[in-house]
């Protein structure tokens, strides 16, 4: 089972924090300053693998992003591996050409995509295609009612 | 009005949304924390407006907030408003920040329930969609417990993006609720098969997650697994699945068998890595395979080779062994990931011949590491490495030791007291070894300068803690006492931490009592009369110590050393009862032996010697053990004087446990204070060990020299044994064989350099052989050990109905029961209550919505229009002892209400639960403020003991009403009423069971008879099972059998008759005062009709 999955910036800059088991704002935020530290400090070229306490980590470097997945240990790294890469083409394929702006500026919408993909900790839907799909049918859901909203009220 | 409206959006034209906010915090990077508190006061405003989407655009901008790290658990409350909306682009908002924000203690989770609920239901898959997602985040017990029923409906939903999710989410269910398990179990063992790949998927992922904690409760599913396996293509799905069969194939080898086919296929025509290293890792059949991952110039997939060989090590120790070249190489690697793998590995690599190369070679990576994280890494593997196993793997303990003192030299570690807890394990238990390392505690001593120079190094110093005590206690070994007593007496010593010191001071009176006592045969007193006055003169710096147990070691051991001069000066010999003092043998205690002492019979641990006072003083904190495995001290038998046929007795019965043991490592005589002289250990060679080395060498690495001098030794003791063997060429024992002269040396030929007596740690005596304590006890999955095929018990399925209100308004027959039942309660209440009687007009509105479902309202009163109070008590499903009462709080008046109180006054039988440290008179604070117009639902929990009376307690509730311009305390009284029937829990059941049940005998019987009801026989039942929590078990024309359960288990079973109109109830139940009760009650019930 997966347990959280942190994005963050070169500058240790946190951009997406999505915690799959309920825990207080205390442990979350010593667990994001551990990983940013350990991450950060890595030197180029090393494997994407640390073992932290009884949990793998799994990161990823995508342009300016570091992307951190905690799983528990006897998940498989590789696949853990897949699902960072499969949520980057994701968010790619909604974005087009996705980069950090798009998910500063857009956060709820890279959760929702995020949602759409893992729940619980597990991976809820394995195929893109499908991912896509639930994703458009909420936001076309979601711009009605936005329409409606934005048109002045008086 | 108009003005209004206009106002709201021109005011919505200029709020912030969070494109600008994230724009406005980019753009103020020098101020940004004033900035962000600028805009959470404008959050604030706009969280204070009527219009949602205003209120929708500040949480979402909260969320925001949250990630930066900025605390907004007050919004709680306004997130859950934002869930609520009808409109999705809201809900969806609200769910997101609820999800990011709220944990188990969130508060507010409780208000939600009924929410979730309506959004599960609703006829919009996306809202669905959007509540399980959410909620997948913050379940808690109750919510898994209230809303499990209505997932475990979700399971079969039209739309495979409902059923998915729900699937998945009832693991999550399962592990906050782990009584859903069973009843859900089935339905979820269909999902493997659902048409729909992504709902399969989610089974499987849920069930492989499942069955890897308790693996042989899944033993059944294997062949439906196996035919996933082979027909499945989704590779994601298939890692699952060959991850499950891992852990299933421990438990039945013959699958196994069946899976290599598969496995090698999947092997040989995948090309996906991460499949195939689950394959492998699974299979574990190709080392060599591995070795070339290991080689591989991609750091991953050198990590994952490492990876892979630690398990494999486990089973096949020797195919590993094989490449130890290319994992120590592997330490050398720049990935700190990667060094840290292969010193996994090598821990377990190592064996009695190989230990000291490894150690060496991680001694030279201590010296060379850089950053000292890295390097307290290795300093625990070292010590980990030579220590497993009881240390099977030393041969020589001298070695040891000095690797010690060597690390000892580490700058700036924080593992001092490591290193400490090892020199003293070491000592205590290897008794052979005491000389040596009491001669290295005392130069440690003597050159503690060097350790503690640096104040920064302070971790290291806990060493000299060890140091100290090793030489007191065993201060016979030491070659020059004085010297030793001198360094632990230098004012520098006052620098070192607390507890250091007390363990210097109290062994420094060790070691005067010994000098005293090797100095007593001597004519000349003199050096006695100076160790004295030096005592004198030094202790007094202690005494002045601002450490309360220096200061009281410190002076109560002047006081007896100047007490021993006056004595000395009337030349009295003190020698012996000085050191009577600190007479006896310490022995190691197991880390469990108190645990494991049995509790005796008749003796409650739990049960209060003396009631407790009211006021509990806050607990004085227990000093922190200082060493992970200090041996606790009072452990230590310092009275010899114990009777000795009781003393006889024990040692027997030790000898008889330890001859039962077979890890019982017999002590040898050599110890000074044989306690078990252990026949048969004669004829263990002891090796006398030339001490050529010089020991006094601080500051030099010697341990090397070990390794040099160990190999001598062996290669003697081998030509000896080869010469031995030709002499007499007998077989010695079955074990060894006769290759052994050719062959390469093998483990057991190594015999340790000096007889090791390595002695266990004490257990008491009859201990309880278990390994629970093993497990831990917070592991949520422990919970979810169930056994799955045993069918399904009445009593288990899940609860289906709640007593609050949303529920009610689904059912037509309810609601209009309730809308009979508010005025007619109302009446009820108002006969005993005079107070409530001019408010039933709004009573009756409020009855309306509020109290629909809940049936039993034991409310209740209301004071001149400030609040309403509307509560439902509920019993316990998880503890029979447990009633809850929640209690819905409305806000009837202009004023805000805040500071509100709960309290009841408890009688025997029922206590209000408080928080521990609150007396029995305290009230409550309710969490919560009310503003105007608003409701809020607060729980309280009773505990009673009998429930077979009804009871009314009284309480009061005060609260503040805080005006513009004043504030006034109010204060409001109310009586809880708990009847029978609220302990009644309505559990469904079976009529074969029911007639099992009816047949057993056990049950008392009683009946009424209730005259003139006018009603239809069905909703007579309705009303039946719905005021008192009953469920129709069958019904035939006009008659019908009704079941309930109490929290605490008594069945309570009906049979009701109606004719004319006139109804008559059989009743049976094991507990006649509580059926006699319950009868009355459903009687006042009708009496209203």
């Amino acid at each position: 089972m997966m347990r959280f999955l942190l994005l963050f910036s070169r500058q240790g800059r946190l951009r997406l924090q999505k915690w799959f088991t309920p825990m207080t704002e205390r442990e979350k935020k010593k667990i994001i300053r551990d990983m940013t530290t350990l991450v950060l400090a890595r030197q180029p070229r090393s494997c994407n693998f640390i073992q932290w306490k009884d949990l793998k980590i799994i990161y990823k470097r995508y342009a300016s992003l570091y992307f951190c997945l905690g799983v528990e240990n006897q998940e498989n790294e590789l696949l853990a591996l897949e699902v960072i890469h499969r949520y980057v083409e994701l968010l790619d394929k909604y974005f087009g050409n996705v980069c950090e702006l798009d998910i500063i500026f857009n956060f709820e919408k890279a959760y929702f995509i995020l949602d759409e993909f893992l729940m619980g900790g597990e991976i809820q839907e394995t195929s893109k295609q499908m991912v896509n799909r639930s994703i458009e049918a909420s936001d076309m859901l979601q711009e009605t009612l936005e329409e409606y909203m934005s048109k002045p009220a008086f | 009005m108009a003005l209004k409206i206009v106002k709201g959006s021109i005011d919505r034209m200029f709020d912030k949304n969070l494109q600008d906010l994230v724009r406005g915090i980019r753009n103020h990077k020098d101020d940004e924390a004033k900035y962000i508190s600028t805009c959470i006061d404008e959050i604030k405003q706009e969280l204070k407006q009527d219009n949602i989407a205003v209120k929708a655009n500040a949480v979402c901008k909260l969320t925001y907030l949250q990630m930066l790290g900025y605390d907004v658990s007050w919004a709680a409350f306004n997130i859950v408003e934002v869930m609520s909306s009808s409109k999705f682009t809201y809900k969806r908002i609200g769910y997101l920040a609820a999800s990011q924000c709220f944990h188990e203690s969130t508060d507010v989770i409780m208000l939600t329930t009924n929410q979730i609920r309506k959004d599960l239901s609703s006829p919009n898959q996306y809202d669905t969609g959007v509540a399980l997602t959410g909620l997948s985040c913050f379940v808690t017990p109750d919510l898994a417990r209230d809303l499990a029923n209505d997932i475990m409906t979700l399971m079969s939903h039209t739309k495979p993006y409902i059923r998915k999710k729900a699937v998945l989410i009832m693991y999550k269910v399962f592990l906050k609720y782990p009584e859903s398990l069973r009843p859900a179990f089935p339905r979820l063992k269909e999902k493997l098969e659902d048409p729909d790949p992504g709902v399969q998927s989610a089974a499987v992922n849920v069930i492989c997650e499942l069955a890897r904690r308790n693996p042989k409760n899944y033993l059944s599913l294997a062949p439906l697994f196996f035919k996933l396996m082979t027909s499945s293509t989704n590779n994601w799905v298939l890692i699952k699945i060959i991850k499950l069969f891992g852990a299933l194939t421990p438990l039945e080898p013959r699958l196994g068998k069946k899976l290599i086919e598969p496995l090698t296929n999947l092997i040989h025509s995948t090309s996906a890595m991460s499949l195939l290293y689950e394959c492998v890792n699974t299979v574990i059949l190709c080392v060599q395979k591995l070795r070339i991952l290991i080689e591989d110039s991609d750091q991953n997939l050198k990590y994952l080779g490492l990876l892979a060989m630690s398990k494999i090590l486990k089973t096949h120790p020797k195919s590993v062994q094989s490449h130890k070249d290319l994992i120590l190489q592997c330490l050398d690697d720049k990935d700190e990931s990667i060094r840290l793998r292969a010193l996994d590995l090598l821990y377990g690599m190592v064996s009695k011949k190989n230990l000291m190369e490894i150690v060496k070679k991680l001694m030279l990576h201590v010296d060379k590491a850089e950053g000292t994280t890295y390097r307290d890494e290795l300093l625990t593997k070292i010590i980990d490495i030579c220590s497993q196993s009881n240390y099977q793997y030393i041969t020589n303990f001298e070695w040891y030791i000095s690797i010690l003192v060597e690390l000892t030299r580490l700058e700036g570690t924080r593992h001092g007291h490591l290193i400490a807890s090892q020199m003293l394990d070491v000592a205590i238990r290897v008794k052979a070894i005491r000389a040596f390392a009491v001669a290295q505690m005392a130069t440690l001593l003597d050159n503690a300068h060097l350790l503690t120079g640096n104040t920064q190094r302070n971790g290291i110093c806990e060493v000299l803690y060890a140091a100290a005590w090793i030489c007191g206690e065993f201060s016979e070994h030491l070659e020059n006492p004085a010297q030793t007593l001198e360094a632990m007496l230098r004012p520098k010593v006052a620098t070192l931490p607390g507890h250091i010191q007390a363990v210097y001071v109290q062994n420094t009176a060790k070691l005067f009592a010994t000098i005293l006592k090797s100095q007593e045969g001597n004519a000349d007193g003199t050096t006695s009369e100076e160790t004295t006055q030096l005592m004198i003169d030094r202790l007094p710096l202690f005494v002045q110590s601002a450490n309360l147990e220096v200061q009281e070691r410190a002076s109560c051991i002047l006081q007896l050393v100047k007490y021993i001069q006056k004595l000395q000066q009337k030349d009295v010999e003190v020698a012996e009862e000085v050191s009577a003092l600190f007479a006896g043998e310490l022995n190691p205690v197991a880390p469990k032996a108190q645990k494991k002492v049995p509790v005796p019979e008749g003796l409650d641990l739990d049960a209060w010697i003396n009631e407790p006072p009211s006021e509990s003083e806050s607990e004085d904190e227990q000093p922190k053990a200082i060493f992970t495995k200090e041996e606790p001290k009072h452990s230590r038998p310092r009275h010899t004087e114990v009777d000795e046929k009781e003393l006889a007795k024990r040692r027997e019965a030790r000898k008889q446990e330890q001859a039962n043991n077979p890890f019982y490592i017999k002590a040898s005589p050599s110890s000074q204070k044989v306690y078990q002289d252990a026949p048969g250990v004669e004829h263990i060679p002891v090796v006398q060990i030339d001490l050529s080395v010089p020991l006094k060498v601080p500051g030099l690495p010697m341990s090397d020299q070990y390794v040099k001098l160990e190999e001598e030794r062996r290669q003697k003791e081998r030509a000896e044994k080869k010469k031995k063997e030709k002499k007499k060429r007998k077989e010695k024992r079955s074990g060894r064989g006769k290759k052994h002269d050719s062959g390469p040396e093998s483990e057991e030929d190594i015999t340790p350099a000096h007889m090791v007596d390595i002695v266990t740690e004490e257990m008491p005596e009859n201990a309880l052989p278990s390994d629970e304590d093993d497990k831990d006890p917070n592991d949520p999955h422990k919970a979810l050990d169930i056994d799955l095929d045993k069918p399904l018990a009445d009593s288990e399925k899940l609860p289906v109905r709640s007593h609050r209100a949303a529920e009610a308004l689904k059912s037509p027959v309810e609601d209009a029961e309730a809308e009979n039942a508010g005025p007619q309660e109302s009446k009820k209440k108002s006969s005993k209550d005079k107070k409530e009687k001019k408010k039933d007009k709004d009573r009756k509105v409020d009855a309306g919505n509020l109290i629909t479902s809940t049936d039993l309202l034991h409310l209740v009163s209301l004071t001149d229009g400030f609040l309403f109070f509307v509560c439902d008590i509920q019993g316990n499903l998880q503890d029979g002892s447990q009633v809850v009462v929640s209690v819905i709080f409305e806000n009837k008046c202009s004023s805000f209400l805040k500071s509100m109180e709960f309290n009841v006054l408890d009688s025997l039988n029922s206590k209000l639960q408080r928080p521990e440290g609150s007396g029995p008179h305290d009230g409550l604070t309710v969490p919560f403020q009310l503003p105007p117009g608003v409701s809020n639902e607060a729980r309280f929990v009773f505990t009673v003991q009998s429930i077979v009376m009804p009871q009314k307690l009284k309480g009061t509730l005060t609260f503040i009403v805080k005006n513009e311009d004043s504030s006034t305390h109010e204060k409001l009284d109310f009586k809880l009423h708990f009847t029978c029937t609220s302990y009644l829990i309505t559990t469904p059941c079976y009529s074969d069971a029911f007639a099992k049940l009816l047949e057993s005998g056990d049950l008392k019987s009683s009946s009424i008879r209730l005259e003139g009801v006018n009603m239809p026989f069905h909703h007579l039942l309705a009303r039946i099972c719905f005021h008192h929590h009953f469920s129709v078990v069958e019904r035939i024309d006009s008659c019908a059998s009704m079941y309930s359960r109490s929290i605490q288990g008594h069945h309570v079973c009906l049979l009701v008759k109606t004719s004319a109109q006139t109804v008559s109830i059989d009743a049976k139940c094991d507990e006649p005062t509580l059926l006699g009760n319950v009868l009355d009650e459903i009687k006042q019930t009708f009496s209203q009709c």
